[in-house]
């Protein structure tokens, strides 16, 4: 099959009002383009301004008018060129009329492709819609509109429209604003198509559809509510997950002068005998082999076919419940989206009354799918009603995939009621934390909500195809900061926070955050305990009380971390555990961050002796498991690190206390003679000051 | 060729799934020693009245299938752990010290202590028959010997847990027992001397790492008194003391799902910071509660020996058949040109975010769609190496967020997919003394506008004829709904039937038996239920309601027209019908001379036959020969 070709044709506000936005708009319709050159090359995008300071356009050529709309680009197959284009789209100086930017692009795309591409032909306008249309020469504005989006209609063609408002200015006309609003809803309900009003520029980025995904069913067919009865429904995935573009792996073995070297790696396996090495098996002397504890079963394909499990294909209905009765945190996958069959009145009415009783009763239901004939699986999904507020948009259902018995883990945690009173907030924290709760309010009442993920794009992705296109250009460029714009998704909104400070700042007071460690946990059950109350249950820590330990418990206590009550033994402690040899490693890293965090937090040097106490036995234990470099650049690197933050004090500390590097004599490892290691710090004073 | 994609064409994230189980693994294994009482008490058959029907079952039973459903569990989701199973109370004796009245249950190629193995669950399926034959009850704590049947099942538990240190290894002891006073018939200071020997043999073995748990069955006239003697023996005190009898009369099921759950020992999936406001963070661990269970990884094993293989991977320059090392750039055509990336740009990339969970506001409820869901969510409790006051601060938001009806946004910078969260704060859930939901929040996955996809749109209708249900039709529904109520769902009453089916395959095969037990499908439609007569009146009348006199009419041609797709498609089986008829297959086959068609003239057959067309022209062939029945 032929790749399907879609046309869109981008009709773009670019008049004084806009200036604001005009960066955003570039950048996201930079990466709807980009996405089509790697997604779907064959696609064709155009560019019309309006409100521009100039005027070009066919229309005005032959019958005139239609002024300050600019044909930047003709409809073509995108490239680089259009691309390119839209990095930095010219400033207008006049208000932009949408009206004419409609016609002059539907003409457009009349010209080009008449009747042919039926539905693959789309306008997508972005516009603040501040501005006035022209009085029409006959009839109202409501009639011109209702004829031309007709025509869209009898063409075949779509037209969305993204209306950003950001913050309104104070020149804003509320009156021509509802007037334009009227109109395009229009367009909206006669090509039955999306009318997005925006206020944040995020949003902008997840507004516009850069990707254009076929969508195939899942599944249609039968919902079988009984034996009696069933609704002819489509199914469709409602959510799934956009991942990177899929990089291939890269071969630089092709000589220069090689101009059709694919530079592709290709991956090739073997199975070899684990008794001989030289012989490779073929695909039919192999069999597959399934653990079952300790064993492994070999089953071949046709024993397996002929014994697995095969439900049969269809979506039965196994009963309704109380929503209360499923946690939301037990949907398992993507999302699914129940529609009726299009066409079939039955179908939707029945789905529509269903959903709608669902949704007053507060029930869902409960289904068993089999999506596909010969699936080798089943699931359980629960079905929750999806109304829609849309004359032209049939309700419709969610579904979402539930967990078995089998997929649950059920670990007991500690309940908090029976902590002790330390660990619980009092009545002033709670009102702290409730204020919190109610100032960093993202859907606060009566305006949009912010980060709603419906509008959010995945800066991740954003990052990634800027990337490229700068590294079509450079290939040695660095990775681009992320976008400002898109920050506000990984970062709280500043503004916000600035706001609220009064808020923000009581909430911090109330927790003062230098606060006791918890104290190590023992088991529940089993020996005696010393306070029934300050115990967190923890199966992996089991501790004897902690007051009497001797060095001999010391060992069976199962020390995972350096704590900062104790560093110096709990380093001993970890770095002495046998039972993997990662916890040197992890003991003496670890060890290095205390002694920094240590060095860092201290005030007029009051963690001087601790971090000294840690340094020692950080140096004892790198003689000890031959790891004297480890200890050695590590000295090195705090002195430095101290010199340059005007910590000096800490390496007069350490000078005046002896402490020296790793010598060769102590450890054959290192390559600092004992002259080195002496001198090291005494050296190092002088050329401080 | 027969390969297994999934296994190596993992993307990043799967990669990441992988090392969180490693971190998983390297947390401790488990070594359980089930102790079970085989006094003759425990085979008193007693009735359940609980439930309408009757049942008789002994203690006995009870524990027995408790063990058995646990070991099938466990074989599947956690086969690194080590069983024994040890009875006492018995005329026969077999443990490792040659103590009276122990014996510890095994079967051949298995240590005492060992992983379960499928020789293991089926023997011990049909233990109870035999049990009285070969082990045989006998009560061991009798007045005038100083045996002590108790004391030696500990000290027998006890050796048979020596092994293994007890810093990587759980180590514990689950004793049955309906017994709660096991030195009742003894008088006078030799009994004060036999507890004093007991509690003293449980305190060496708790002093060693060891955890001892009682699971105490009660009688329905007689409740176990844990204070009798156990409690003593656990340590348990004060309140604990009267938390721990479960009231009377709990139901034997609940014990079962007890068990299972005990099973299983927490693992801590990542530690985050999560970072409030004003650098204000509190330390969490993040825990997987909810996660698919898969049948378990494919070994490729040669098929005349049956030892595994070794798979090799290498990498192949597709220009010049060179053999290279591992790939440092990966690439991507773009522009007419190649543009390579390095590792570390690519992870670069994804370094988004300064802090591995960011909070950024809070939202109503009301606002988490049904559809913002891409995989399961995680749990989140704070760690124990946290401080008081960030314990302090997790509860006041969590106790704030449940009464203000909010959940919490925040973004996770991940390095596998870095997103944004909902976190929702869960109350702790408790019924009938265990916990169905413990305290903390549930992390959910939120989509970017990249991977909602607008279906509806899409499929809207042009003709504007959309009709919502009367008031009348959603009456109708309304009352279907009432009669087809699941008044008790829960997500864990169903078991994977398929992952089932695989394991009583492997068993079957792994015990050489010739067939395998049907599995009943629990995720089947209850039919008896839907074909009561007030369910099928309920239907009748939606029926009618809905889709008028023509139900039957509508339904049967569907709608007037079918889709433009499914025109095409009976075009061409049409088509590739008639091509077909213009080959004598049947001699084709007979002389070999299949594969001097092309794979298009192959395909004819395929098609008009109805059977699969992917694969090279060897599957194809073979297809059609298998087909034809040659």
């Amino acid at each position: 099959m032929p790749p399907v070709k879609d046309a869109l044709l981008l009709l773009l506000d670019v008049g004084p009002s806009m200036d604001s936005v005009l960066p955003e708009i570039e950048k996201a319709c930079s990466l709807l383009v980009q996405k089509k050159m790697i997604y779907s090359k064959n696609d064709e995008v155009g560019i019309v301004l309006f409100g521009a300071e100039d005027t070009d356009n066919e229309l005005t050529t032959e019958v005139g008018g239609y002024q300050h709309v600019v044909v930047l680009k003709k409809i073509k197959v995108v490239d680089g060129d259009i691309h390119e284009a839209l990095q930095q789209l010219p400033r207008g100086t006049t208000d932009g009329d949408f009206l004419d930017a409609v016609i002059v692009g539907m003409d457009m795309l009349i010209k080009k492709f008449d009747q042919t591409n039926k539905g693959k032909k789309r306008l997508c306008l972005i516009t603040n819609a501040q501005c006035p249309i022209k009085e029409p020469y006959e009839g109202t504005k409501e009639e011109q509109v209702t004829i031309i989006a007709k025509q869209l209609t009898a063409h075949g063609m779509k037209m969305e429209s993204i209306i950003f408002r950001g913050k309104l200015g104070q020149d804003a006309n509320r009156e021509i604003m509802d007037e334009n609003d009227h109109l395009l809803n229009i367009f909206s309900k006669e090509t039955s198509t999306r009318l997005l009003y925006l206020e944040n520029p995020i949003s902008l980025f997840g507004a516009l559809r850069t990707r254009n995904i076929t969508l195939v069913t899942t599944f249609r067919g039968d919902l079988e509510i009984s034996q009696k009865l069933s609704i002819k429904v489509m199914v469709y995935k409602k959510t799934a997950e956009e991942k990177f573009p899929t990089l291939k792996k890269y071969s630089d073995k092709a000589p220069p002068s090689a101009q059709y070297a694919t530079h592709e790696l290709k991956i090739d396996y073997e199975y070899k005998s684990s008794e001989d090495r030289d012989k490779v098996l073929p695909p039919d002397q192999r069999i597959k082999g399934y653990p079952y504890g300790p064993q492994i079963v070999p089953i071949s394909r046709s024993e397996w076919d002929a014994v697995k499990f095969q439900p049969e294909k269809g979506v039965k209905l196994l009963g309704f419940t109380d929503s209360s009765n499923i946690f939301r945190h037990h949907y398992m996958k993507d999302v699914y989206v129940f529609l009726p069959q299009p066409g079939n009145t039955g179908a939707m009415l029945a789905l529509s009354a269903l959903a709608r009783a669902m949704k007053e009763m507060d029930k869902v239901a409960i289904l068993r799918c089999v999506w596909r004939k010969g699936q080798s699986n089943v699931s359980i999904g629960v079905l929750t009603p999806n109304l829609s507020d849309k004359e032209n948009i049939p309700d419709s259902f969610y579904l979402n995939v539930l967990p078995f018995a089998e997929d649950v883990r059920e670990f007991q945690f500690p309940s908090f009621s029976n902590f002790p009173a330390s660990w619980k907030p009092n009545g002033q924290q709670l009102e702290a934390a409730a204020n919190l709760i109610k100032t960093l309010d993202l859907a606060p009442h009566g305006q949009p909500e912010v980060l709603l993920p419906d509008f959010t794009t995945n800066p991740v992705l954003e990052r990634f195809y800027r990337f490229l296109e700068l590294k079509s250009k450079d290939p040695d460029v660095a990775v681009p900061p992320i976008d400002d714009t898109l920050k506000k998704i990984t970062e709280p909104d500043a503004d916000l926070l600035l706001q609220n400070k009064s808020v923000i700042d009581s909430f911090c007071r109330s927790f003062e955050l230098k606060g006791q460690p918890l104290k190590k946990s023992r088991r529940l059950w089993g020996g005696k305990r010393s306070s029934t109350n300050d115990v967190i249950e923890n199966a992996s820590v089991k501790v004897e009380k902690i007051g009497d330990l001797t060095p001999a418990q010391n060992a069976s206590v199962k020390v995972e971390k350096i704590g900062d009550l104790t560093p110096a033994q709990d380093f001993e402690a970890l770095i002495s555990r046998r039972d993997s040899p990662d916890w040197v490693v992890k003991a003496i890293n670890e060890m290095k961050n205390k002694i920094f965090d240590l060095v860092e937090d201290s005030h007029e040097g009051d963690n001087y002796p601790k971090a000294f106490e840690c340094l020692v036995v950080l140096r004892k234990g790198c003689i000890l498991e031959q790891e004297p470099k480890q200890f050695n650049d590590f000295l090195k690197h705090i002195c430095n690190f101290c010199r340059e933050n005007r910590l000096h004090s800490f390496c007069q500390y350490l000078a005046s206390k002896d402490l020296t590097l790793i010598s060769k004599t102590e450890a054959v490892d290192s390559d600092v003679t004992d002259e080195e290691a002496r001198s090291f710090l005494v050296e190092s004073e002088p050329k401080v000051e | 060729m027969e390969l297994d994609a999934d296994d190596f064409f993992r993307d990043e994230e799967d990669q990441a799934e992988a090392q969180d189980s490693l971190l998983e693994g390297e947390l401790s294994k488990e070594y359980v020693v089930y102790l079970v009482d085989a006094s003759p008490k425990m085979f008193n058959t007693l009735f359940t009245t609980q439930q309408e029907h009757q049942k008789l079952e002994s203690h006995f039973h009870i524990a027995i299938s408790c063990i058995s459903q646990t070991l099938k569990t466990q074989i599947i989701t956690r086969s690194y752990d080590q069983v024994a199973i040890c009875f006492f109370n018995t005329r026969e004796k077999k443990n490792l010290q040659d103590l009276k009245s122990v014996f510890v249950f095994n079967v051949p190629e298995r240590e005492f202590l060992d992983r379960p193995t499928a020789r293991l669950i089926k023997e011990f399926d049909q233990l109870e028959e035999s049990f009285s034959k070969y082990i045989g009850s006998q009560h061991g704590i009798v007045s005038d010997t100083r045996e002590n049947s108790l004391y030696n099942a500990i000290w027998a538990a006890q050796a048979l847990l020596c092994k293994g240190s007890a810093k990587t290894v759980d180590k514990r002891i689950l004793l049955f027992t309906n017994d709660d006073d096991p030195f009742g018939s003894i008088k006078g200071a030799a009994k004060s001397d036999m507890i004093r020997m007991t509690l003293q043999r449980a305190k060496d073995a708790q002093d060693l790492g060891i955890s001892i748990e009682i699971l105490p069955l009660s009688c329905p006239d007689a409740v176990f008194k844990i204070s009798q003697f156990y409690a003593d023996l656990i340590g348990l005190e004060g309140d604990d003391l009267v938390d721990f009898m479960p009231e009377a009369g709990k139901k034997l099921e609940d014990m079962k799902s007890q068990l299972r759950k005990r099973m299983f020992t927490k693992r801590i999936v990542k530690r985050l910071k999560f970072t409030i406001v004003n650098g204000i963070s509190i330390e969490l661990n993040s825990y997987a509660l909810v996660r698919h269970t898969e049948p378990g990884a494919v070994t490729w094993l040669d098929s005349v020996t049956n030892r595994p293989l070794k798979i090799e991977r290498t990498f192949i320059c597709a220009d010049t058949g060179a053999v290279v090392e591992k790939p440092t750039r990966q690439f991507l055509p773009y522009k007419n040109q190649n543009i390579t990336f390095s590792m570390e740009q690519l992870s670069e990339i994804k370094r988004i975010s300064t802090g591995q969970l960011n909070l950024l506001g809070f939202k109503p409820l009301s606002s988490l769609r049904d559809y913002y869901n891409l995989k399961p969510s995680s749990f989140l409790y704070p760690s124990h190496e946290g401080t008081d006051s960030s314990m302090c601060i997790f509860i006041a938001l969590h106790r704030s967020m449940i009464q203000l009806n909010r959940f919490a946004v925040a973004f996770s910078g991940s390095s596998s997919r870095p997103q944004l969260v909902a976190l929702i704060a869960q109350e702790e859930v408790i019924q009938s003394g265990s916990q169905i939901e413990p305290p903390g929040m549930h992390m959910i996955y939120l989509p970017y506008s990249d991977d909602i996809r607008l279906v509806e749109e899409r499929y809207s209708d042009t003709s504007g004829m959309v009709t919502k249900a009367s008031s009348d039709q959603i009456k109708r529904a309304a009352d279907l709904i009432k009669r087809v109520d699941l008044k008790d769902f829960s997500v864990c009453q169903f078991t994977n039937p398929a992952l089932q089916r695989h394991y009583a395959v492997l068993q079957a095969l792994a015990l050489e038996e010739d067939d395998v037990p049907e599995m009943k499908d629990e995720t089947l439609p209850d039919e008896e239920g839907l074909a009561r007569p007030g369910v099928v009146r309920a239907v009748e009348e939606f029926k009618t309601s809905v889709y008028g006199e023509n139900y039957d009419e509508e339904n049967e041609h569907g709608i007037g027209k079918p889709t433009e797709a499914s025109k095409k498609r009976k075009a061409m089986v049409e088509f590739a019908t008639t091509e077909c008829k213009q080959y004598d297959w049947g001699e084709l086959a007979d002389t070999g001379k299949l594969k001097d068609l092309t794979v298009v003239e192959l395909k004819y057959y395929l098609t008009a036959h109805n059977l699969p067309v992917s694969g090279k022209k060897e599957a194809i062939i073979s297809r059609i020969l298998s087909h034809m029945g040659k």
